[in-house]
């Protein structure tokens, strides 16, 4: 047997290595350069930072004497486990980027959101990205709206100027804070022509209907404006029907994603919204794709027979749902290939959904979850992957900086 | 089957992991507990790197024979290799996915002479 190293390129001993994006999704920039996404556009609808670790930054831009001392004081995040929320989502330190991520170390500018945004967009080949905060993805459920508003317009206000303004590559659909209907107007009204606003936001952990007369304004506004609506889903671990039932984050998981945006969905379409509204583009976000086939066959069989609860319909619920926009993480991809295909055809994949990525959450997905799908074809890829959305939010398809050089040495070598 | 010297004893700590390039193929080699272990260091989940992770041992339900819930505890005596791109867990012993037994993270051989650790692929 021969005993010899010349096969072996590089080591790395991971008892000394710190924490880096870059390292951590090394199989997926591999994953990228194998598939050649140099060669086309792609747009991460819907990833995240934790801006709970912006707290004191965020805090300094809410105008409100009592709630920036608040913020100050106890910062944004939530509480932990002992809150009874079932916020054990990063798995016991099971998943590493999760206690790691702060030790990242990063130039003190831009921004460590923008540093490292980009670092995971270009490991996976994202050209674009949508960011979304994460722990206000429950505010809604707050009782207290004065400090949704004035998070909001902080939070939204320190987003435009300190990550969005920073790189043309980071977007936001910013957040409305839909439990004042007054307020979502002016929302949209001071931030709507800002650089890297591309949308706004209501996350669906909530009660209020989405039917409300009181939203109209906000609606008619997004519409003429050309703006898309989207609907973010959550955990609602504080929501008192699933989070008293449901003991372990899974099931809290796997229902109120989905419940959720189901809810806020149910109620778009049977109170005639699409018919209102015809022109305003309304998306679903973060809740896989599995309750779509559900949905469409539940609210079809029940319209049926009762058409006179929703008469402002013109054709079958399903068919509403058809002509709405949908994120595609987290893909339900476990022993369910003809499932999958199905639902892809039900909602009509190709034009109507949209890849995301979660990044850097717990259940994130790669664009290879969607590039090497075998019932798609090439062009149904590269739609999903970017083409929706650059039609959608009207993106200039710019590739990012390393796509762009390795396309000219590929140019180089083909003259040579 | 070839053999390659990887590294002297001394530079694998218990709990540590070396990850070994070898162009198109990456091995983990992991001490733990003592003993070596050697896995390709890629997830069949969505390509994540499993052996940069966590070890972490089989959690399971503590179920009286009443069949009453009394609590989750560790199993010490399974460990799991944890990818840490999504959790997805695989048992140290012989990188079979615990939920699906067709997953599996494929084995090397891997031992140690005199001062070095020695892979064979």
């Amino acid at each position: 047997m021969n005993t010899h190293e010349r096969l072996v390129t590089d080591q790395r001993d991971l008892t000394s290595e710190p924490f880096d994006t870059r390292t951590h999704l090394r199989h997926a920039r591999q994953q990228a350069e194998a598939r050649g996404y140099d060669e086309f556009f792609i747009v991460d609808v819907d990833s995240h930072h934790y801006e709970n670790e912006a707290s004191t930054e965020i805090a300094s831009y809410v105008r409100n004497d009592v709630l920036r001392n608040e913020i100050l004081y106890q910062g944004i995040s939530r509480k932990g486990i002992t809150t009874g929320f079932g916020q054990y989502q990063d798995l016991g330190g099971r998943l590493t980027r999760y206690p790691n991520r702060k030790k990242e170390a990063v130039p003190e500018t831009p921004h460590r959101d923008v540093t490292l945004m980009r670092r995971w967009m270009d490991a996976m080949g994202v050209d674009v990205a949508c960011m979304f905060p994460t722990p206000l993805l429950n505010l809604g459920l707050s009782p207290r709206v004065d400090l949704e508003v004035e998070l909001a317009f902080g939070y939204n206000r320190w987003l435009c100027e300190r990550v969005l303004s920073q790189d043309r590559r980071l977007k936001s659909m910013l957040y409305l804070p839909f439990n004042d209907p007054e307020a979502c107007p002016k929302i949209i009204e001071e931030f709507g022509d800002h650089e890297g606003v591309i949308g706004f936001m209501v996350t669906t952990t909530r009660y209020k209907g989405v039917y409300d007369n009181a939203y109209l304004r906000t609606y008619r506004m997004l519409e003429e404006r050309g703006l898309p609506l989207g609907f973010h889903t959550g955990l609602g671990g504080q929501e008192p029907g699933l989070s008293t039932a449901a003991n372990r984050f899974l099931v809290l998981h796997a229902l109120g994603f989905a419940w959720h945006n189901m809810v806020h969905l149910s109620n778009w379409v049977i109170n005639g919204l699409p018919e209102r509204f015809p022109k305003l583009n309304v998306m679903w976000i973060e809740a896989g794709l599995a309750w779509i086939p559900f949905l469409m066959q539940r609210l079809d069989n029940e319209y049926m027979m009762r058409s006179s609860d929703a008469p402002l319909l013109k054709k079958k619920p399903s068919e509403y749902m058809r002509d709405m926009f949908y994120t595609s993480q987290p893909m339900e991809m476990v022993d369910n290939r003809e499932a999958l295909e199905l639902t892809f055809k039900m909602m009509g994949a190709e034009s109507q959904l949209l890849y995301s990525s979660d990044y850097p959450h717990w259940d994130m997905d790669l664009p290879s979850t969607i590039y090497d799908l075998p019932f798609l074809s090439e062009t149904a890829k590269r739609n999903i992957l970017g083409g929706n959305a650059a039609r959608l939010f009207g993106l200039e398809p710019e590739l990012s900086g390393w796509k762009k050089e390795r396309q000219q040495q590929k140019q180089e070598a083909v003259a040579v | 089957m070839q053999e390659y010297r990887i590294c002297g004893r001394d530079e694998i700590p218990d709990g540590g992991v070396r990850i070994v390039d070898m162009g198109d193929l990456e091995i983990g080699v992991i001490r733990q507990g003592g003993k070596l272990y050697a896995y390709r260091n890629l997830c069949p989940h969505q390509g994540g790197p499993a052996c940069e992770g966590v070890r972490m041992p089989r959690v399971f339900d503590n179920v009286d024979a009443d069949g009453r819930f009394i609590g989750q505890e560790f199993d010490e005596g399974e460990l799991h290799i944890v990818c840490p791109w999504h959790g997805y867990e695989y048992r140290l012993s012989d990188g079979v996915n615990v939920c699906d037994a067709q997953l599996k993270l494929r084995k090397y051989e891997v031992e140690e002479r005199d001062d070095d650790v020695f892979l064979r692929v």
